[in-house]
Order: C-alpha cells, then structure tokens, then sequence
C-alpha cells in the first residue's frame, strides 16, 4: 500500500513495491507473487492472512531472498532497514540476514541444527555477525535463553534440539533469532505445529518480546484467531496480491473485501453448532494461469461483468484502509459482519 | 457405564509401546499412550474426541480399528465382543467401521484410480468387480464429485480436498454404521474444510451414520460433536455433552484447554496463558493424577491417588476424572463442597 495519505514521520523499516515473484518450472511458469506493495513502520506488528498457495511465505522468503535464485524471477523493490534487498549481491545479503532481519519458522526442528548445542549455535552467530569474543557470546546467549523464558536456562545451553519438548524448540528458535538484536522479525506459522496450550504461551512471548524490544513484526498464519492476537494490522492475501489491508479491528468488524468476508464465514466456529456452514464455492485459481480480471471473481457471489476485465487496482477505503474490491471501493456492496466474538465458543 | 443399548462399548482399552533401547533390544521404556480407556459410542451421535499431540486419541482411533492390537481391554459392537469366540470377528467389524486419516495423499494408493480405490474394499468383501465399480460410481456422485470427471483420475491429479472427499466415498464403500474420522479435515485450508465438514453432515443423515471425530481444532469438535471426550495423556479427563463441556467445563484441564483458545475479537486479547510449559513426556507420566505438574489446583492428593472418571452428581451424562468433585477425596475444594 502505498500511503500517501498517512503522513509518515521517519522512513518505514520495510518497504516493498510493487513485488512481483514468479517461478520457472519445466512446464509452466507459477506466478507466486503478482504485485504486493506495503511499508511496515518500526515497533508495528502486520498479519498477513492467507490460505495455502496464497503466497504469503514467499513475500516473507522475498524480503530475505531466500528463494532459489535459478528458478525464481523477482520484480519490484524491497527495502528493509535502509538496505536495498532486491539489488544486494550475497555477500552484502549475508550482513543483513540475522542481524538486521530474521525468520523464524513452522518446524524449529529444521531450522536449528541437531549436531550443535542451542549454546553453540546462538553464540556462534552473535561472533559471526558482531566481531565479539565467544565467551562474551556465550553470556549473551545464556541472557538470550531467559528472555524466552526457557526454564533452567544455563542447563539448556548445553541441549541439543532432539532433547527439547516443541515449544522449547520453538522458544529456542526464536533466541536464535533475536541474538543479533534484528530490527525486523519476520515470523512463518511459528506457533502452527504448537499445541494450543503451547500456541497461546509463543504468542504473548512474541507479543511482549516484540513490545520491549520495539521491533517489527511480519507475521503469516492461516489462522483468524492467531492473526487477532497477535497484529497490529492485518493484509489478506489472495493469489498473490494483498486484497485488503486494515487495522485488525476494522477488519474483523467489517471486511473490506468478499473473500474476507467469506474467510471470516466460513472460519468454523463452534458456536455455530448444528448451522449449515457458509463455504466458498470452488477454488483458488491455478497460478499458472490466472484469470483476467479480479482472482477471486470466479468465486465471488457480488462479481459483475466489470469485475472479470482487469484486476482491480488497491483503493483507498478510509484512512490506513485498502481494498482491491471495485464494488466495495465504490460503495455498492455491503459486506456482512461476521461478528466472530460472538460466535467464538464461551472462553472461560 | 456402558450401557448395553451403545453401538460401541469400549472397556479398559489400554496400550503400553515399549520403547527398545541398548545393545539387545530389551524394553528400556514403556510409552503409556492408553491406559484404562472406558466410553460408549451411541447410535446415531457424534463423539468429538480432543486433546493435545501424545494424549492418545489417535492410538485410541487406532485400537477400535484394530490397526493395532490393545495390551489390555475389550470393544463390543453392538452388544457383541470383538475377537471373542462367538463374538464379531475383526474382518466383521471392519464391515461396521471404517476410517478416515489426516493425510489424504499417503491412505491412497498412488497407482490406482480413485474409483478402484473406492471398490477396493467391496471387492476384497466378495462383491462382483461390475457391482463394486457401480457403488464407487454413487458414492463419487454423493461426495459432490462428478464420476465422469473423477473416476479415472489418480490421486495427484486431484486437489486435496478432492483426495478428502475420496477417502470419504472409499470409507462408506462397506456400507459401515460407525465412521472414524482421525484429524479428517485438519490439513484442509478454512474454506475447503468448511466444503467438508457440510458433506459429512449430508452423509451422516443420508447414510444413517455414527461418527467418531478426532481433533486438536476445538472449534472445530464443538461445531460437529454431541458428546466431547477430553483425552489427557492416555487418560480421559472429562467426557459429556458437549454444550455442557464446552460451556461449564469442570476438569481444571479443559477449562484450560478451552482459554488457552486464540481470542476472535481485537479487543479481548489473551493476557495470560492458562498453562505453562508443555505437556510432560508419557513416557513417565507424574504420579496420581497426570495432569496435576500443570494443574492449579494440584494438592497432596493428586500426588498420590489417581482420580477415577466418575459421574458429576447433579450431571450424570457428564463424567469428570478430578478429586475436586469427589466428596472426601482429601482435596481441600472436594471437603468444602461435602460439607455444603
């Protein structure tokens, strides 16, 4: 969203415009991301909500450039922290990867390593990325562990990921993460493998880590009720392309974009109890072959004959507000409030 | 208790995996996923089954379907003992039940179309090739796939939900009464399982059918079940109607359970987690009650005496496996409520 209406006070720590990413396969060519441009400010938290295919962990994998560069083609701009991530040459990316920016993932299982000690691995990259000496590293990654409020923390230095339950795993993943002070956390379905009792404890950590430390926040999930929690703002994704973005209230009390509206329906809740659900009919489109016109449009129950012609450019709905809907950007349609406090079941 | 009218009456199901560790494989550990497992399945409902990974309900799902056979513990259909001499044999029951698992692409057979899939089972049952290809054709048509389209096509050609609805189809190719669905719609995207969910409301009506529905998504349980089992670590800890657990739920463990929920409105966010820490390893579960490391209201007997599931007094569809709601059980809450 490019926000010329919102007056910015000090340049945004992320900026992307008008990112595009495909992909080159042996048959076709997979348009992953078709134009998604947004400034996060520092110290904000931005949910990108999205079912699978949507694209949202390959705008998080673009802001790192972490896509395989043999077979993905990237248009458009990427700032992040002062950097020029599209141009940078790997050398450069190799500085700004983990001290300026971090992920982190689903699976910690993957993205930590089982033959090194959490210790090691922590300590090893506060040396690789700030010059200090190990045993300095090693106190900080002692003070990195009770930050994540890993119990026992001196003793779980010397652990190996194997020997940790999943939500140490992940609360280890994300010291790892934060051991170069990263202005910007970029956060893949981190709490999605967690049990839900776990899931809630990884959410206020992040919530109050990211408060204290006054960093950045880009968080995917598929899940409504996590992207609540957690988001200052939140983007809906759909094929590729932000559809809406709104602060996260505005957009849970009134959707500004039919397929948000249809999420947010068709999103079980158990009060819904004996109900026929409200689903979406058919499909999210082959990226191979996207339609002419709006993605969703085929799906859409308020497409008209103007919708299918070109894709709808990002309208501005109110302050902070853009839709990538025609009809609701001209006030034609009104979209249900699905009202989900309501409906969510009785939370004791 | 069982009562003799209950499609499936399950008694002290219990399984013990050993763990085979060291230089001659000796049993170094026992993994108690199930232990003493007592619940009915009543015609005609939907028995929700929840709780976090390691509690057991998924090796529960699996001990019904004798995929793997109890240490311990008896299944009765229908009145009838499963495995007994003059009871159901196993071949029997699979006649009666089938199931449905989590990942749509590994339970399907690469190399075959899905409506050989589908007549798989009737075929092996002794139906006529031509009879079992017809069935697979109407059930294509009652999970809202056209035969036409669909028939022919193998597994990877189809989208997951598709793959789903497939499983579906071959699971009611028996013409079975009870359908176990294990995580059947968790790795569906909100809208496709919306899609699903909806079917299995139409085949349970249409079919005359008994579900028992297996998730870690509580709202998901609460929307489809009539009776909800909470499973913690391979214990139940409380099993009733499921308005009644989900509203006024008397096991400190769901209610934990069911706070520990993401919020749905911006402005009540979640301000503290009910539970700290993960669940403990079922290798060693505590002593007593297994819940009682976590619990808040953990007191000396938890330690000691694990609770048995027993009737809520004012609630009799409701069983709650806690101290607290035993008169006399030496917890300070449980005196005070006797002598109320």
């Amino acid at each position: 969203m490019t926000q010329a209406h919102a007056p910015m006070a000090k340049e945004p720590v992320v900026s992307v415009e008008n990112l595009h990413v495909r992909f080159l396969m042996r048959e076709a060519t997979v348009a992953a991301i078709n134009g998604v441009s947004f400034d996060l400010e520092a110290g904000q938290v931005l949910g990108i909500l999205g079912e699978s295919g949507s694209g949202k962990s390959v705008t998080l994998r673009a802001l790192m450039r972490l896509l395989p560069p043999a077979r993905t083609r990237m248009e458009g701009r990427i700032r992040v922290a002062g950097h020029e991530i599209t141009t940078m040459d790997e050398a450069a990316l190799r500085q700004v990867r983990g001290a300026k920016v971090a992920m982190i993932f689903q699976e910690p299982m993957i993205a930590l390593d089982p033959v090194f000690t959490i210790g090691v691995q922590i300590a090893e990259t506060i040396v690789r990325h700030e010059g200090v000496s190990y045993r300095a590293a090693n106190k900080r990654a002692l003070e990195l562990l009770e930050m994540v409020q890993i119990p026992s923390a001196a003793r779980r230095l010397k652990a190996y990921p194997h020997e940790m339950s999943g939500g140490m795993r992940q609360r280890a993943m994300i010291a790892l993460a934060l051991s170069c002070r990263p202005s910007v956390l970029l956060a893949d379905e981190p709490t999605t493998a967690l049990d839900v009792t776990v899931q809630i404890q990884i959410i206020l950590l992040l919530r109050q880590l990211q408060q204290e430390l006054g960093m950045a926040v880009i968080f995917v999930t598929h899940d409504v009720g996590v992207a609540v929690e957690v988001a200052d703002r939140i983007a809906v994704m759909y094929a590729g392309r932000f559809v809406e973005v709104g602060p996260t209230e505005k957009v849970i009390d009134a959707p500004g974009h039919p397929y948000t509206a249809a999420l947010l329906t068709s999103t079980v809740l158990g009060s819904a109890f004996g109900r026929r659900l409200e689903v979406i009919p058919g499909m999210p489109p082959d990226l191979r072959a996207l339609p002419e016109g709006c993605s969703f449009a085929p799906r859409c129950r308020h497409a008209e004959e103007h919708c299918r012609v070109r894709m709808p450019p990002e309208s501005t709905l109110s302050p902070e507000r853009m839709t990538r809907c025609l009809r609701v950007a001209a006030g034609e349609i009104d979209l249900p409030s699905p009202n989900l406090s309501d409906r969510n079941v009785t939370r004791p | 208790m069982p009562r003799p009218s209950a499609l499936l009456a399950v008694e002290h199901l219990t399984k013990h995996f050993a763990l085979k560790g060291g230089l001659f494989g000796r049993t170094s550990a026992l993994v108690q996923a199930v232990d003493d497992v007592s619940f009915t399945v009543e015609r005609g409902e939907t028995l929700g089954i929840v709780g976090e990974s390691g509690c057991g309900k998924s090796t529960t799902a699996r001990l019904l379907m004798h995929l793997i056979k109890p240490d311990r513990g008896s299944i009765a259909f229908e009145g009838q003992t499963v495995g007994a001499a003059e009871g159901l044999s196993h071949r029997q029951l699979h006649r009666q039940m089938q199931m449905v698992f989590q990942d749509s692409y590994a339970s399907l057979n690469p190399r075959l179309p899905v409506a050989m899939s589908i007549a798989f089972g009737p075929l092996v049952h002794g139906l006529a090739k031509a009879h079992a290809l017809a069935r697979a054709m109407e059930l294509l048509a009652a999970v809202g796939l056209d035969p036409a389209l669909f028939a022919n096509r193998y597994p990877h050609e189809l989208s997951g939900g598709q793959r789903q609805r497939i499983n579906v189809a071959r699971a009611l190719a028996l013409e079975p009464r009870i359908v176990i669905l294990d995580e059947a719609v968790s790795a569906l995207d909100k809208s496709v399982e919306a899609q699903v969910l909806n079917l299995l409301a139409d085949l349970k009506a249409r079919f005359d059918l008994t579900y028992v529905f297996i998730s870690h998504d509580l709202n998901v349980v609460r929307y489809i079940s009539d009776r909800v089992m909470v499973m913690y670590l391979g214990k139940i800890v409380e099993i009733g109607p499921a308005d009644r657990v989900y509203g006024d739920p008397q096991h400190p463990y769901t209610r934990a359970l069911l706070s520990a929920m993401p919020s749905m409105d911006p402005r009540r966010r979640t301000r503290q987690a009910p539970l700290s820490g993960d669940p403990p390893n079922p290798i060693r579960p505590p002593s007593g009650c297994r819940f009682r490391t976590r619990c808040p209201l953990a007191e000396k007997v938890c330690e000691t005496t694990p609770p048995a599931l027993l009737a809520l007094a004012p609630d009799g569809a409701r069983r709650v496996a806690c101290h607290v709601h035993v008169p006399g059980s030496g917890h300070t809450r449980a005196a005070a409520r006797g002598a109320a």
